[in-house]
Formats: C-alpha cells, sequence, structure tokens
C-alpha cells in the first residue's frame, strides 16, 4: 500500500501558529494519556495514604493527645482539625513531585522523549510547561480524593474545611514547579533521588509543624519550617479553616514565598528545558 | 524562496574547543535523497541536528525551507519528519499510542491522526503489534515506528540519522524496502550512515564528511568513478607476509591499499591483475575481484576505513 495516495504534504496540514499557541495543552495531553496506564496505581495511593495517615495518626495519636490536652485542645481545635491541612498539603506536594520530576528525569534521559516532542513544532518552554500542567491536574485530584476520605473518616468538623483544598494545591505546584527545574538541570539522578528522598522530604514532613506547631521546635530547628512549603502552606490552611491565628505579614509572607517558588520554577524550568534540549 | 529546500553556507558548530563541523556547504533539492556519509565523530549527527532545526549554529548561513532556523524554529520543525539515531519513543505507550500522541504535537486534528495512523501501521508492517507496548518490540520494529511517526505530519523532509545501525540484515532490508517506496512517492530525504551499501542504495547525491569537513560531493557513482577504479582486488597473503610482497603489488597497478588484513589492488580490470600476480609467482592464500565501492572512496580520501 503506499502512502502517497492520500497525502497532502504538511505545507497544508500543518499549521505551526495552533501549535505555537496550544503546545503546552498537546504535551499535557500526552503526559495524562501515560498517567491513565497508571490510574490504578495513582487512586490506590490518593486513597490508601490518606486513610493510613488518618488511622494511625489522626484516630490513634489524636485520641491520645486531645485526651491529654481536653477541652483547650491543640491550637485551640480538636487535633484532627489541626493536623488535616498539613496532610492535605503533604499529599499534594508528594503527588506534584512525582509528576514533575520522574517525567521530566525520564523525557531527558532514561527514554529521551523530550528529544521527540522537540523535533516537532513544539518548544522546550511549551514541553515544561505541558508536564508541569498535567502535575497540576494530577494534584487536584490527589487532594480532592484525599480530603473526601477526610470526610469520610469525619476528620473534618470546620465548615470551612474545604478551603485547605486550594492551599494544599498551592503547596503542591509550587514544589513541583521548583523540583522541576531541579530535575531538568540533572545529570546524575540516582544521588539525587538519595537526597531527596532522605534530607530533603522527610525533614520537610517532620519539621514543618506538620504534628505539632512550629513554634514548640527549638528555635534553631524553625528554619526548616520557613524554608518548607509544607508549612507555608499548612499555616494558611489552618487559618482558612478554623480561624488559627496569624498576623497580617505573616500572612502575605506565606501567599508570597509560595508564589515566588511557584513563579520562580516554571520560570527557571522552561528556561533549563529550552537549553538543554539546544544542547 | 531558493530553489533548494536546505541551503548551508560555511555552517560550522563548535563544542568548546571542538569544530565539529567545519565551515561546510552544500544544497539539497526538493525530491532529492542527500546522504552525509562517514564515520562515527565525523560530524553527521550535528549537522542533523542543526538541519533540525533544534541546535542552533556557531557560524555561517542555514536555509531551510526558505527559513533561517535560528529564527523560525518551531515553523521548521512542523515540516520536518526526523527519526534520530537512537529510538525515543515513548516507552509506556503502545504502538498507535506513540503515533497519536505525537500527531497531536504537530496540532493535527484527532480524526486526522487515527486515519492516518491505519495507513502508517500497514507501511510499517505493524498492525498486529498495533495494540504491543513499545518495550515488547523488536529493533527493527522500533525503527519502523520510528519512521512511520515521522511521516505522521506528512513532512515535506524526512531525516533519518543512521537508520539501520544496530539492525540484523533482514530487518535492514525490510527497511531499505519501505525507505526506497518513500523515495519513489518524491518524499524528500536526508540520511546519514556509516554504511557504503546504505548510502549507494538510498543516495541520489552524497557528501562524504570527515572531521567536520566534507571531502567530497557527488552521486555513489561518480565518486566511485572520481576517486576508485572500475574493480578492486583483494588479495591476502597472511598477515605477516602482507607487508612483504606490497611492493611488489605496488608496481604492479596504480594504487594499492595495506589493511591490517588483506591488500587492495585499484585497477580496471581484476582477473588479469590476478593473473599477473601469479605469473611473477606470489600465491596469495585468497583473492576476490569486486567493483569499486563508497568504501573505497572514502580510502582513498581519508586513509581510513568507515568502520573502525
Amino acid at each position: 500500500m503506499s502512502i502517497s495516495t492520500t497525502r497532502q504534504g504538511s505545507a497544508r496540514l500543518v499549521d505551526a501558529t495552533k501549535v505555537q499557541a496550544r503546545g503546552a495543552l498537546y504535551v499535557a495531553e500526552a503526559r495524562l494519556r501515560i498517567m491513565m496506564k497508571w490510574i490504578w496505581m495513582i487512586i490506590g495511593i490518593a486513597i490508601a495514604n490518606p486513610v493510613l495517615y488518618l488511622i494511625s495518626v489522626g484516630i490513634g495519636l489524636g485520641g491520645l493527645i486531645d485526651k491529654s490536652v481536653g477541652p483547650a485542645g491543640v491550637d485551640g481545635v480538636k487535633y484532627l482539625t489541626f493536623l488535616a491541612p498539613a496532610l492535605l498539603a503533604q499529599a499534594a506536594i508528594q503527588g506534584a513531585m512525582d509528576e514533575t520530576v520522574y517525567p521530566t528525569i525520564e523525557g531527558f534521559k532514561w527514554h529521551k522523549t523530550f528529544y521527540s516532542m522537540n523535533s516537532t513544532p513544539l518548544s522546550g518552554a511549551q514541553i515544561s510547561i505541558g508536564v508541569f500542567l498535567a502535575a497540576f491536574l494530577r494534584t487536584i485530584y490527589t487532594v480532592i480524593l484525599y480530603f473526601g476520605v477526610m470526610w469520610a473518616f469525619g476528620a473534618l468538623d470546620s465548615p470551612k474545611a474545604w478551603l485547605a483544598i486550594p492551599t494544599a494545591i498551592f503547596a503542591g505546584v509550587s514544589f513541583g514547579a521548583l523540583m522541576q527545574s531541579v530535575a531538568a538541570k540533572l545529570e546524575n539522578e540516582n544521588i539525587f533521588f538519595v537526597v531527596l528522598g532522605r534530607f530533603i522530604m522527610m525533614p520537610l514532613f517532620l519539621f514543618s509543624g506538620t504534628f505539632f506547631p512550629l513554634s514548640s521546635m527549638p528555635f534553631f530547628l524553625q528554619w526548616i519550617g520557613w524554608i518548607s512549603p509544607l508549612w507555608h502552606a499548612t499555616e494558611l490552611g489552618r487559618y482558612l479553616t478554623y480561624g488559627h491565628v496569624i498576623s497580617g505579614t505573616l500572612l502575605w509572607a506565606h501567599f508570597t514565598i509560595l508564589a515566588a517558588m511557584l513563579i520562580f520554577g516554571l520560570y527557571f524550568s522552561a528556561r533549563i528545558f529550552t537549553r538543554r534540549l539546544a544542547k | 524562496m531558493s530553489q533548494f529546500l536546505i541551503s548551508a553556507r560555511g555552517l560550522t558548530k563548535k563544542f568548546g574547543d571542538l569544530t565539529a563541523v567545519d565551515g561546510i556547504d552544500f544544497n539539497v533539492s526538493k525530491g532529492e535523497s542527500f546522504g552525509l556519509l562517514g564515520p562515527n565523530g565525523a560530524g553527521k549527527s550535528t549537522v542533523m541536528r542543526m538541519i533540525g532545526a533544534t541546535s542552533q549554529r556557531d557560524a555561517g548561513d542555514l536555509t531551510i525551507l526558505g527559513k533561517d532556523p535560528e529564527v523560525n524554529g518551531p515553523q521548521i520543525r512542523a515540516h520536518l519528519g526526523v527519526v534520530p539515531q537512537q529510538d525515543n519513543l515513548d516507552m509506556q505507550l503502545s504502538v498507535t499510542e506513540n503515533l497519536y500522541i505525537y500527531g497531536r504535537y504537530f496540532g493535527l486534528p484527532r480524526k486526522f491522526v487515527k486515519e492516518k495512523i491505519e495507513e502508517l501501521l500497514t507501511f510499517a508492517q505493524l498492525e498486529e503489534k498495533r495494540d504491543s507496548k513499545v518495550e515488547a518490540l523488536s529493533g527493527g520494529m522500533k525503527r519502523r515506528l520510528t519512521i512511520a511517526r515521522a511521516l505522521v505530519s506528512e513532512p515535506e523532509i524526512l531525516m533519518l540519522d543512521e537508520p539501520t545501525t544496530g539492525l540484523d540484515p533482514q530487518a535492514r532490508h525490510i527497511l531499505w524496502d519501505r525507505l526506497f517506496r518513500l523515495k519513489e512517492q518524491g518524499v524528500t530525504l536526508v540520511i546519514t550512515t556509516h554504511f557504503m551499501d546504505e548510502a549507494e542504495q538510498l543516495c541520489d547525491r552524497l557528501i562524504v564528511m570527515d572531521k567536520g569537513r566534507i571531502m567530497a560531493e557527488g552521486s555513489p557513482a561518480s565518486l566511485i568513478k572520481d576517486y576508485s577504479t572500475k574493480e578492486v582486488l583483494e588479495v591476502r597473503f597472511g598477515s605477516d607476509r602482507n607487508q612483504e610482497v606490497a611492493d611488489k603489488l605496488k608496481a604492479m597497478c596504480d594504487r594499492i591499499e595495506e589493511l591490517p588484513d588483506r591488500v587492495l589492488m585499484y585497477t580496471d580490470d581484476g582477473e588479469s591483475l590476478l593473473e599477473k600476480i601469479y605469473d611473477a609467482g606470489l600465491h596469495p592464500k585468497t583473492s576476490l575481484v569486486r567493483r569499486s565501492s563508497l568504501e573505497d572512496v572514502f580510502l582513498r580520501l581519508t586513509g581510513r576505513t568507515l568502520i573502525e
């Protein structure tokens, strides 16, 4: 069979201006298609994660804490209410990172798929943004599912609890964008994963005022919280869901730091993608 | 717009101190099958990446489809089909999904791509593998899929970087057949290779490259005519004796090349030269008369073989 029978030629078929406008969406479309291959794993993680935490930390530890602090509560509320925004933000960060870091290393190194994308009209910046957009959607999905599980567990007793959803997503995409730019620079990912898991993710989770207010930490350890997107998002989430007291300045600081991470991450990621592909 | 689809003048690319491509000139016309022949490290892939509008030149002029890749990269890439040296298919997706997402990268409508996929599967002889994951395909199948993928947008120029490297002889022949069909249909091909038989089969015209420079240019037949003799007599006297008899052999023909395992003798009449050798009392262990090939052209131009 000949392929010339229907041949019209790219001059008639391909509209480069259209790709210039929508290219990032095409990349996101492909990323979502790949995610669908792992959809059961994604759903499993999104459900198992909160179930395990809520049972062990929330109910187990929470019950103990609520009993010992009495009606004063932690930060004035039940332990689970205190904990919920932090767990939600943590899940968002993990989900966003999975969808920015792994596809980026895969695209540049493992399967070199970014190079094939870049041999089409797509630019490096569009590939970078497309990967990010898909991660953004996955983060929204993860957070909403997590929230649903919390609700089923009765872990949400504030009527404004849902306001922790946007703050969690905000933290996820900010950290995701930042890590995407780091992953785009990597030549040797093995060391990176060791460092990331043990020296970044773990301390961030434990020292970001997740399980107790950051102020109960010795001062010399509090800086971990200050640079952690998890702490900023958790504070914002607590402020919105149960009226945790924050000064106006600090409120802006939380917001600004997360926004700065997001903008910085997106900008450098696009730049590094472009340069690395042109090498 | 000039009459050429691709036009390069003084094209140069440097990586630090290394000049990978050193001021080369060439043109490619519409419908032509143009080859870059040379050993590994000659700068062929670097030239391909510059034509592919993904890597920018350091000096000289380059025009592709009437545009400058430094300014209009995406507009140029919209009309190219690129088959890289290393297959970069998406291993997590199936055969059809790989074709589909690639078509979408060109902004092609979903319906068009779905119809096109059927045509491409037939062309690449992958109908039965349509739902297989790419990971499970053989090397030859992956290669054919990469070529099919590059055709999804019906490009003006199809670029193939070492299309058959790493394939077994049978897979190579299937692939050559597919590429030959494209050539017959008037698709402009740009091919790099370090296999002289591939260059002879597929290219109308080629440049022979070494160390970033063009050593010669022409059709396979004209290159052989210009740089070699009609026939080549290959004789082996055993590795320790080749050297010994070389001087005597040199006197009997236009030119000889001493390779580690054999001596190549350039002549227009191989059989009668072989008789002369026997008449001189020399008895090679084996002998072979063959027609000159591009390998001989390369040897003449650089003093080295293509595959080392």
